[in-house]
């Protein structure tokens, strides 16, 4: 009776010390998460930590998270299907946001300047999008037409640039295509500097939010924040349906497993990519748009200043997964936000983001949703 | 027979082609820039100013270049955190050379110490740095590798930015980065003693009968000229480590790492050997680069600083030490400095109007046939569009001419070099006193040079 019990014991623990001593870096990790994770229960628990003021963090963190995860999906299936981590993905959303915020602009202010001035996002003058009172509540037309428009735009954009760019490259192999992606990345946020010029612009009136009390205080959500969790929300259950019930999602997952084997199976490649940069380029201009509707403030480099953290949120995930790419953003964007927790404020956050996708790829490399491409 | 003396007279073209091509280029542009400044109407200081941050910029981005080469040309390391390293060995040196009592409004502490031991800090501190980021990041992949690199640069800067860090005292010791707002060098500039002594003081007299030439003016060629000759120790130190046995394995890494593995060589330790020799450089430069100015910030160190110089090192030519200067050389010149100039001068000629306030206001006057205000747009915003222009030249270089101006060519694992390769052969077969003329100067030939030599060399 007590001998297989006793071998399973010893069993268990040798395979234990062997997790300890062939990965003792993932059991530091484990340890030190898990011990952050205590402190801050133990925390809340004894009133050490602010209830409220976690919250928001956890709020903003889930917000922020959303928002890179809805961007990293495609940089996610551009990765996993055309072989290439995609440096330009930042400067898409950054191209998106500006073209539908043109829009929303002209929408809700066609009556106080010129067609020009406001499809330039107001480039200089006394109109602000605060001016204009633009919200989703406010001018929902506006919100709702400039939305689609940074998606339409943006596939129309990132269809152009793989048709100069990426097609010529389509067989010179990941650090090629990743080079001149950089390359890209770089032109195309100078154009938009060319054409937006460099200044940073309130894009919206903030609606007044509600109160949902937390034990110690307040937590303030508004109608920016709900748009942005109902829409990052319907886009990811669209591109999951997509990808589950179509065809079309049959065949990318087809070829991000091996392009080769797709061709030869029949598999129409080039339609599968132009539809991977269809869905990707319109994920990443909404999700530009959204992140300018929920932090009201755009300017030209937040894109680029948001791809590292994609990056983050999608090896995380396990590069090419879909859902990865969502948990991943969710997981990166409340981590960096919780870090404040202990971390001063400033740009530890950032490090601290930046840390995790480090950390992550030791631990981990092959992501946490590893094996699940294109899912 | 004469067939051979042909080869190897082609073999010595090709063999001066290199240095050739630089000297030529060079000399193409310092021309263009003498003709320049003639058309801009520049006094002779001017022109000597000119030409000397001209020379001081190819310099330096010819350095940082040969040690990104050694990283990804060699190694086969894709790096994209080059400001990160650089940024560390600036830093480091600026902490440990700032005195102990500040002076001034605004100053943080440092530790004192002289100049060159400072610097030899920063280098090492590079160097550590790079060791620390290499451990972990060798078993990546090349893609994951440069996402690491660059975040990795982007922390740093980050950290240096951070208020936290702005003065800290550790071990007893205070000093601090400055924070956002940077630190000032107030230290003894060793290029001003090197200007006081007296070796120095003939010739200065005696360029002063010509030209108006201030102390800062020559303190400035002095350094441009210490800066020469530190590039030419680059490119020999790196020449050297390319051609040594330690350079084939790194080649061979790039190549093929499992075979080099396999073939009982711990890749590992080279990747990580190379990495750290790279990174020490790199803050090297990062040193030299901004040594002379009044002080430094972090925003030096944004990631459009990595990104100009792998566009020199894909100009040149990634994998060659001489591609690397050339690079550097056309990317300054062309691409760094060139639009500037060509708007001066531009500016000097034609009077191109009051350019319109906005992109719309140059693009709606088009529509009625009038190309006025978006050329003096396009004209008042010529920065922009010379990073335009730099990305779109990467693409075009990556789609047209991945391997640069003087890249990879034929060179894999062969100790000798590259262009001279067949002629090689022909010599060493010919030494061997072994009949094979009928293939010398084929494919076939060269692999078998390369291979001879590598048994030599062991």
């Amino acid at each position: 009776m007590g001998g297989p019990v006793i071998a399973a014991i010893g069993e268990s623990y040798s395979r234990g010390r062997s997790v300890v001593a062939e990965r003792p870096l993932t059991v530091v990790v484990g340890i030190a998460g898990l011990l952050l994770l205590f402190d801050l229960g133990s925390g809340m628990a004894t009133g050490r930590y602010s209830v409220s003021r976690i919250g928001r963090f956890v709020w903003d963190g889930l917000m922020y998270g959303l928002i890179i995860g809805l961007a990293g999906i495609g940089l996610s299936l551009t990765y996993g299907i055309l072989q290439f981590a995609n440096f330009a993905h930042g400067d898409y959303i950054t191209s998106g946001a500006f073209m539908g915020w043109g829009v929303t602009y002209v929408i809700a202010g066609l009556s106080s300047a010129n067609v020009g001035h406001l499809l330039l996002v107001a480039p200089q003058g006394n109109i602000s999008g605060g001016l204009l009172e633009i919200g989703v509540t406010s001018t929902p037309l506006a919100v709702l037409v400039g939305l689609v428009v940074a998606g339409l735009a943006t596939i129309l954009l990132v269809l152009l640039l793989d048709r100069i760019v990426y097609r010529p490259m389509r067989d010179a192999g990941g650090i090629p295509l990743l080079i001149a992606s950089i390359g890209v990345a770089f032109a195309l946020r100078y154009v938009v500097v060319l054409v937006y010029s460099t200044r940073t612009r309130g894009t919206t009136l903030r609606p007044p939010g509600t109160a949902i009390n937390l034990v110690d205080g307040p937590l303030l959500i508004d109608a920016h924040d709900v748009t942005l969790l109902v829409a990052t929300v319907a886009l990811m259950i669209g591109v999951h349906l997509l990808l589950q019930r179509t065809k079309l999602g049959k065949a990318m997952r087809a070829m991000s497993d091996n392009r080769d084997l797709a061709l030869v199976t029949g598999i129409p490649t080039e339609r599968v990519i132009r539809w991977t940069w269809i869905i990707g380029g319109g994920l990443s201009g909404m999700a530009g748009y959204l992140m300018v509707l929920w932090t009201g403030t755009i300017d030209y480099q937040f894109g680029w200043l948001l791809l590292l953290l994609i990056f983050a949120a999608v090896i995380l995930g396990g590069i090419g997964s879909v859902y990865g790419s969502i948990f991943g953003g969710l997981v990166i964007g409340i981590a960096m936000r919780l870090s404040l927790v202990w971390l001063p404020t400033g740009d530890f956050d950032l490090v601290a983001a930046f840390g995790i996708m480090i950390l992550a790829l030791l631990v981990k490399p092959q992501g946490l949703f590893a094996g699940r491409t294109t899912a | 027979m004469s067939a051979r003396t042909d080869l190897r007279e082609s073999a010595r073209d090709l063999l001066a082609a290199d240095a050739a091509k630089i000297a030529a280029v060079m000399l193409g542009i310092y021309v263009t820039y003498l003709l320049v400044g003639l058309i801009l109407g520049y006094s002779a200081n001017g022109m000597i100013n000119t030409l000397q941050r001209l020379t001081f910029l190819v310099a330096i981005y010819a350095m940082v270049v040969l040690a990104l080469n050694l990283h990804w040309g060699y190694t086969g390391l894709f790096n994209i955190g080059v400001a990160g390293f650089m940024a560390v060995g600036l830093y480091t040196m600026a902490m440990l050379a700032k005195p102990v009592e500040p002076t001034g409004g605004a100053q943080y502490p440092g530790l004192g110490l002289p100049v060159p031991i400072a610097i030899l800090g920063g280098v090492l501190a590079a160097a550590l740095v790079g060791f620390v980021v290499a451990l972990p990041a060798l078993r990546l992949r090349a893609d994951y590798f440069a996402i690491v690199t660059i975040a990795f640069a982007e922390i740093v800067r980050l950290l240096y930015t951070a208020s936290p860090f702005q003065e800290f005292t550790i071990f007893g010791y205070t000093m601090g980065t400055g924070g956002g707002r940077g630190i000032l060098f107030n230290f003894q500039d060793p290029v001003v003693t090197i200007y006081r002594l007296p070796i120095f003081e003939g010739p200065v007299t005696f360029v002063n009968q010509y030209v108006e030439f201030g102390p800062a003016d020559a303190q400035g060629v002095i350094y441009v000229g210490l800066l020469v000759v530190v590039l030419a120790g680059y490119y020999l130190l790196l020449k050297r480590t390319g051609e040594s046995p330690f350079g084939r394995v790194l080649k061979a890494i790039r190549e093929d790492e499992e075979a080099t593995n396999a073939l009982g060589k711990n890749t590992n330790a080279f990747k990580i050997k190379s990495f750290m020799l790279g990174c020490a450089l790199m803050g090297l430069v990062g040193i030299l680069w901004q040594f002379r100015r009044a002080g430094i910030t972090p925003d030096a160190f944004r990631p459009h600083v990595t990104f100009y110089i792998w566009i020199a090192l894909i100009i040149g030519g990634a994998g060659s030490n001489t591609g690397s200067i050339l690079g550097a050389g056309i990317f300054t010149a062309g691409l760094f400095e060139g639009p500037q100039y060509l708007r001066r001068i531009i500016q000097s000629q034609i009077s191109v109007g009051q350019p319109p306030g906005t992109f719309a206001d140059a693009v709606g006057p088009m529509f009625a046939l009038n190309f006025q205000p978006i050329t003096s747009y396009l004209f008042n915003n010529m920065l922009t569009l010379q990073f335009v222009f730099m990305g779109v030249v990467l693409v075009w270089l990556m789609q047209n001419r991945p391997d640069g101006l003087l890249g990879y060519r034929t060179e894999t694992a062969a100790a000798v070099p590259l262009g001279k390769r067949s002629d090689e052969v022909s010599e060493t077969v010919h030494r061997a006193d072994e009949p094979s003329e009928t293939v010398s100067g084929t494919d076939g030939t060269s692999e078998t040079a390369s291979r001879e030599d590598e048994v030599s060399d062991q």
